[in-house]
């Protein structure tokens, strides 16, 4: 009962002085107050929550946003062609955005969208996230469903070019965002979202993706390299028959970052891939990747590839869980988290789970937590190649199995640079 | 070119003498091997030389063209011009063998201050040694000798041998675990970088590499001390009587 008044006195904290954005039609006025009933009903997290038992959430709890010092952050994605949405402190930037057009895709803010009375999202807003509340609460992404008020509305109709970048960038130094994104890929069709910058001082983030069959997602993130970030994200989707999801996320320094992406497989033969590399170095570096897979289709593959380079007394943590129901015959689950830990000061904790019902099914899982290989550095040595940038090239190796998972390979190469500029400047 | 005097060895984690006392010469263009039964020393004299951890000297040192080898980081030996050719070459997945030569190739210029080279003309120097040696430039795209042969790897190590162009290779048990025609192949890589500035010093437990690569001098081995040395005709001494019966001689 302790907990139950603890994490109700929280929720009374966090959302004094909030109120639900005004206006919208009235599906979507609906959809907030369904979520802040939702969200008032489970509560905020408390760390006694088994679900944030290694991370704390009072960063996300606090009732003041707190104030981070604006960095220089390296732009993100300049050697690819985008459709640039840029987003400042949180609002939609139409001076510093192309023009919202693009063959094959009907794109508009999110602000827009929730005022039209008939509009597609209004069968998505809210519902994957819901969905996405079984077995644990996550009770951020309701609190996004409540109160966000800007964010871009996707549907590719076809084979999208371009990818779409939602360049996030900030000019206040207390600047609180809450963004929601809802994405549609319609039958056959295929688009690639990129997401990179400052963002805020706190950033929570909530995306829902409804992959029609045969529709093909992929999804490209940089977080970094502004140290003083906290951001709680979440990416639910739900995938269709044959349908394709994969997401890649790059994390550089960040005081406090909790990553969380849920997954259906709805269709039969469908695939999902998610992936990430966070490097971190000392001890106010907090990154955390909690990842649930639900295969409830035949014949579906999911995948999951973390790797953490930590160093300094940095902390690591890996939440990852697949759930095979009984109808998911032929399932194949890979689960890899692994970290590379440059000193002893660091920590990474992991809790890697498999729940499965079905009993055709193939699911693996692995979590490893190792120093550097000396063997393999004195080889490194003998060459001339001093002990940093060997190193350097070892962390790189490490990680490559994560940079494996993202297709583009121009894309790819762009966080390669980015990864081996951190490694560079040491930070 | 190189000169041990009175080397001793011990283990850094327990208190065990590996070396007792080695002098050795090796003068410039010169081709020593190195014989040995096994737990001799051989391999000890490799690592230290090249400055691997875990390895204590408590007597004795060890000078390149004059300059104390046992002061520098194993990095800053191979770029005063110190090779060692692996027993067993490292596997490092995720770094391209390519990455891997041109990062060493570099460091060792930059460290003698010397101008990088771009990844361009690098590719140009690298695809020509490998010509020379007969090795196929598809190894260099994959990563540093994951899912290499034996003798694929032992190649590997000759080849980065002929880009970085050490004074001083030493040859830890090349043969290990080479047929006969890979060991030619590698033999021959060894031969075509014999010149006059440049010394080897090959260390083997069997005779046979050294019917391919042919030594000026012959040291034996045996329990931290070199206690016979000759020309190549040693080497066949051992061959045929086995290290038993030249240790006897020699006590």
């Amino acid at each position: 009962m302790a907990l139950a008044k603890a994490k109700s006195d929280a929720t009374e904290a966090r959302l004094a002085g909030l109120s639900l954005p005004e206006g919208g039609a009235s599906w979507a006025r609906e959809a907030r107050q369904d979520a802040l009933n939702r969200l008032t009903g489970m509560g905020l997290p408390q760390r006694r929550d088994e679900y944030w038992r290694f991370t704390s959430p009072a960063e996300f709890l606090a009732p003041e946003t707190p104030r981070a010092e604006i960095a220089l952050d390296a732009p993100g994605f300049d050697d690819t062609e985008v459709l640039r949405v840029v987003f400042t402190d949180g609002v939609f930037d139409a001076e510093a955005s192309d023009d919202l057009a693009q063959e094959n895709l009907e794109i508009e803010r999110y602000a827009d969208a929730v005022t039209k009375d008939i509009h597609w999202i209004k069968g998505l807003l809210g519902v994957l996230e819901t969905a996405g509340q079984n077995r644990v609460d996550r009770p951020f992404a309701t609190f996004n469903t409540a109160f966000a008020e800007d964010g871009i509305v996707l549907r590719a109709t076809g084979k999208v070019s371009k990818p779409v970048h939602l360049d996030y960038r900030r000019s206040d130094d207390r600047a609180e965002a809450v963004l929601r994104h809802m994405v549609r890929v319609e039958d056959g069709a295929e688009l690639t979202l990129l997401e990179s910058g400052v963002g805020a001082a706190r950033l929570n983030t909530g995306m829902e993706v409804d992959i029609a069959d045969r529709g093909t997602f992929h999804h490209v993130r940089m977080q970094g390299r502004d140290h003083e970030r906290r951001a709680a994200t979440h990416v639910f989707a739900r995938l269709g028959e044959e349908s394709v999801f994969k997401s890649f996320t790059l994390s550089l320094n960040g005081m406090m970052t909790r990553n969380e992406v849920i997954i259906t497989l709805k269709g039969d033969d469908a695939v999902a891939h998610v992936a990430g590399a966070a490097l971190g170095d000392g001890r106010d570096f907090h990154h955390d990747d909690t990842v649930f897979i639900t295969h409830d289709a035949v014949n579906c593959e999911s995948r999951q590839v973390f790797k953490k380079v930590l160093r300094n007394g940095a902390t690591g943590v890996f939440q990852g869980k697949i759930l095979v129901e009984p109808d998911a015959q032929k399932t194949d689950g890979y689960q890899i988290s692994q970290s590379l830990l440059l000193d002893e000061d660091a920590n990474f904790l992991a809790k890697p789970e498999l729940e499965i019902y079905a009993d055709d099914v193939q699911c693996s899982h692995g979590s490893t937590s190792g120093a550097i290989d000396e063997t393999a550095l004195f080889y490194l040595k003998s060459r001339g190649i001093p002990e940093d940038k060997a190193q350097d090239l070892l962390v790189l190796a490490f990680v490559a199995e994560a940079l494996a998972e993202i297709e583009d390979e121009g894309l790819a190469e762009t966080l390669r640079g980015q990864l081996a500029g951190w490694l560079e400047r040491r930070r | 070119m190189l000169k041990i005097s009175g080397l001793k060895v011990k283990l850094e984690e327990e208190d065990k003498q590996i070396l007792k006392g080695v002098d050795l010469e090796v003068g410039a263009g010169q081709v020593h091997a190195i014989m040995g039964p096994n737990g001799s020393g051989k391999s000890t004299l490799s690592y230290v030389l090249s400055g691997r951890d875990g390895y204590e000297v408590t007597e004795g040192s060890a000078e390149l063209e004059g300059v104390d080898l046992l002061d520098m980081e194993p990095e800053e030996r191979a770029a005063a011009g110190l090779f060692l050719a692996f027993q067993y070459p490292v596997e490092i997945p995720g770094v391209g063998n390519m990455t891997f030569l041109r990062t060493a190739y570099n460091a060792q210029r930059k460290a003698r201050g010397e101008d990088e080279v771009s990844a361009a003309e690098f590719l140009k120097l690298v695809r020509e040694k490998a010509k020379d040696l007969k090795i196929d430039a598809e190894m260099l795209k994959r990563p540093v000798n994951v899912g290499f042969s034996g003798g694929e790897k032992k190649r590997n190590e000759i080849l980065q041998m002929a880009v970085l162009e050490p004074k001083m290779c030493i040859l830890d048990e090349t043969d290990s675990g080479l047929d006969v025609d890979a060991m030619k192949l590698v033999s021959d890589g060894v031969n075509a970088l014999r010149n006059e500035g440049r010394s080897f010093l090959v260390i083997t437990h069997y005779q046979r590499l050294l019917d391919h690569i042919t030594p000026d001098v012959v040291h034996i081995m045996a329990n931290g001390r070199i206690v016979k040395t000759g020309g190549p005709e040693l080497a066949l001494e051992v061959e045929k009587n086995g290290y038993a019966d030249l240790m006897d001689e020699v006590q």
